[in-house]
């Protein structure tokens, strides 16, 4: 009699408790082309969660995480996030590559658990899901903060454009085709290239015989890299300026000298001249031995991100935590571990401080310093 | 007509590289009438012998690249022959063709198991700078990839042409019974085949990685250019091959100049198509009969 009691009240207590109250899912990109991404976000989401842990963890309990691998397959991301969705977890981390979240995050959305990711696809929050955020500007804010620099600082009346055939690059390369228009500036090269792309001798040349005053680069890391070794081969002298990969630490290391002189819009670099990301940059190197780029940064100020706005609102609550986030500001003076005052909007869109930064001897050299967009 | 020149030099520069791999195609072909599905990743796993060497052991470029031609020749060659070749052969070439599948994706998945999933930079075996002759700016690293694989090739036919050894494994490879009757070592003589191609690959590798980058999936787009490139030329030539790769390169480079971008990767393909259909013996090949 006593052990059935006591069996029916441990069932009981299991029941009404939260079993995966801090189940954290990284869905990301840790094979495949978008590995240099996925990995950076990766390893920027383990360190907060070490330290979330070392700290005490999330309203007392400690965050336990699974990675799981999308090989930068969207499909494949599409099954890793139900997996994840099943499995119990409170929120998923992730995934980076645009074309992988557009397709993921609705079963996300469907199940109700709140996702943060690394994506910057302009549709990606325009499509009315309430559980999606973003760590970084979507192309359509992040683009239109370089119509500026074409037009003031390099005077340019007709500019070319080389991008990658995606969910990504559509996004940002509809966004420079339009603000180029508004600012009457010429697009007299529109070169598409497929993701994974290798050989880009041919993309290089049709740029040199565009003539134009500079080029818009919007590929992802890798392609960006080879993309800049083979503009260096071929001696395209024309000024190339990119949204967020281009300049970034991947990119400098596997395109070495040729990635000097590139010029590109950042939401987040550890670069800046900001001593809060530069203790992160430090900690970063420290534990893995290499430099963290935007996307190790973007992890890490979204899991912290999870924990703040959790005991904001007291309680492992999926509904709460995403109708929390709209219209939320996280000042850095009170939260310390986003790095940078950071606001998300009714769509999850985000905004906060982002950077000009050039290429400079094999360093990212901040030049400016671009206000939150409003 | 200066960027045409320089597409064309360029594409000639990438094709001597899928050359140098679809020769290890047609080899193995004449070697075991079988074909090597993990060609491509013969050609990316040197890349990274070399970088263990360089980031791992503490060796100069040039050490490091000797290592990693030692280590191609002894897995890639010498094992690969004794463990996987030997025991299938006789099985017929189905089984060692799935079995040079099966080698791919292991070879794939340990690079990305014990090296990294993500791409490294890997150092440039020849000169960087360009040349501005007359508005062509020409490439040091394509002029120089074309000279090292004509080299390369040119020598590689000499040598099947011209010494016993090379003569004994041509008669290895067109009747290995009769070769064996006229006291050639078929064996040995297919064991060289192996080596051999496994040399060109080690060669494509350190000519293409740092311009594709050291990848585990690098091998994979390569593979299937330089299997489309040695049909194309001709499976059971050495020129054949070369020709194809030539062809490929040029072709695609004018392709993504001066047609289309998005359907490059097409061109390949429909070449191989109207090879097929037109002249299925390739373009240098030599029609093979089969008694039935």
């Amino acid at each position: 009699m006593f052990k059935q009691i006591a069996g029916a009240s441990a069932l009981m207590l299991a029941m009404a408790s939260p079993v995966h109250a801090v189940d954290i899912a990284i869905v990301a990109e840790l094979s495949g082309g978008g590995a240099p991404a996925g990995t950076q976000y990766r390893d920027g989401i383990m360190l907060a969660i070490e330290e979330i842990n070392a700290s005490g963890g999330i309203l007392g309990e400690k965050i336990k995480v699974t990675q799981h691998d999308t090989q930068t397959d969207p499909q494949i991301s599409k099954g890793l996030v139900t997996k994840a969705i099943d499995d119990g977890a409170y929120v998923i981390m992730g995934t980076v590559y645009s074309s992988s979240t557009i397709v993921n995050m609705f079963e996300a959305m469907n199940a109700g658990v709140p996702q943060i990711v690394g994506a910057e696809a302009p549709n990606i929050t325009q499509k009315g899901n309430p559980y999606v955020f973003r760590t970084a500007y979507g192309a359509h804010r992040g683009v239109p903060s370089l119509t500026g620099y074409f037009r003031d600082n390099l005077k340019a009346k007709k500019v070319a454009v080389t991008w990658v055939n995606n969910e990504f690059g559509k996004g940002g390369h509809d966004v420079f085709v339009a603000e180029m228009k508004k600012a009457g500036i010429n697009v007299i090269a529109d070169i598409p290239s497929e993701a994974g792309a290798a050989d880009f001798a041919a993309d290089v040349s049709r740029l040199k015989s565009a003539g134009a005053d500079a080029v818009f680069v919007y590929l992802h890391e890798e392609e960006s890299a080879r993309f800049l070794k083979e503009a260096k081969k071929q001696g395209l002298k024309t000024p190339l300026v990119g949204e967020v990969t281009l300049t970034g630490q991947k990119v400098i290391d596997l395109a070495g000298d040729a990635a000097n002189g590139a010029v590109a819009h950042v939401g987040l670099t550890a670069q800046a001249n900001v001593k809060s990301i530069q203790d992160f940059g430090k900690k970063f190197s420290a534990k893995y031995g290499h430099q963290t780029d935007h996307n190790g940064i973007k992890g890490y100020i979204g899991m912290w991100a999870v924990k703040y706005v959790t005991e904001m609102n007291g309680a492992f609550d999926q509904k709460k935590f995403a109708d929390k986030m709209h219209g939320l500001c996280l000042d850095v003076n009170k939260h310390p571990n986003m790095l940078l005052t950071t606001c998300w909007d009714k769509d999850g869109e985000l905004a906060r401080e982002s950077f000009m930064v050039e290429v400079q001897n094999g360093k990212q050299v901040v030049t400016t310093t671009v206000a939150a967009a409003k | 007509m200066e960027q045409l020149i320089q597409v064309i030099l360029s594409g000639l520069a990438t094709g001597s590289i899928y050359a140098l791999a679809a020769i290890g195609f047609t080899l193995i072909w004449q070697a075991a009438q079988t074909v090597n599905f993990a060609q491509g990743e013969f050609v990316m796993l040197p890349a990274f012998f070399v970088l263990i060497g360089i980031n791992f052991l503490g060796m100069p470029l040039w050490l490091a690249m000797l290592f990693g031609l030692a280590l191609s020749v002894l897995i890639l060659g010498v094992a690969f022959k004794r463990i996987l070749v030997d025991p299938l052969l006789s099985h017929g070439g189905l089984s060692l063709i799935i079995a040079t599948m099966a080698v791919a994706i292991l070879m794939k998945e340990l690079v990305k198991e014990f090296y990294s999933a993500e791409a490294q930079p890997y150092p440039a075996l020849v000169p960087q700078g360009a040349w501005d002759l007359s508005g062509v700016i020409i490439s040091l690293q394509d002029i120089s990839h074309l000279i090292i694989c004509f080299v390369v090739i040119v020598g590689l036919t000499l040598f099947l042409d011209k010494t016993k050894v090379g003569r004994c494994m041509q008669a290895a490879a067109q009747n290995a019974a009769v070769a064996e009757i006229l006291g050639v070592n078929v064996k040995r003589m297919i064991l060289y085949t192996f080596v051999v191609n496994a040399v060109l690959a080690t060669l494509a590798s350190f000519l293409i990685t740092p311009v594709y980058l050291a990848k585990f999936s690098s091998g994979e787009y390569l593979g299937l250019i330089a299997f489309i490139a040695a049909i194309v030329g001709g499976f059971n030539q050495v020129r054949g091959a070369l020709a194809g790769g030539l062809l490929i390169g040029v072709l695609d480079n004018i392709t993504a100049t001066y047609i289309t971008a998005e359907y490059r990767q097409a061109i390949p393909l429909l070449l191989l198509i109207a090879v097929i259909l037109f002249k299925p013996e390739g373009i240098l090949g030599k029609p093979e009969g089969r008694a039935v």
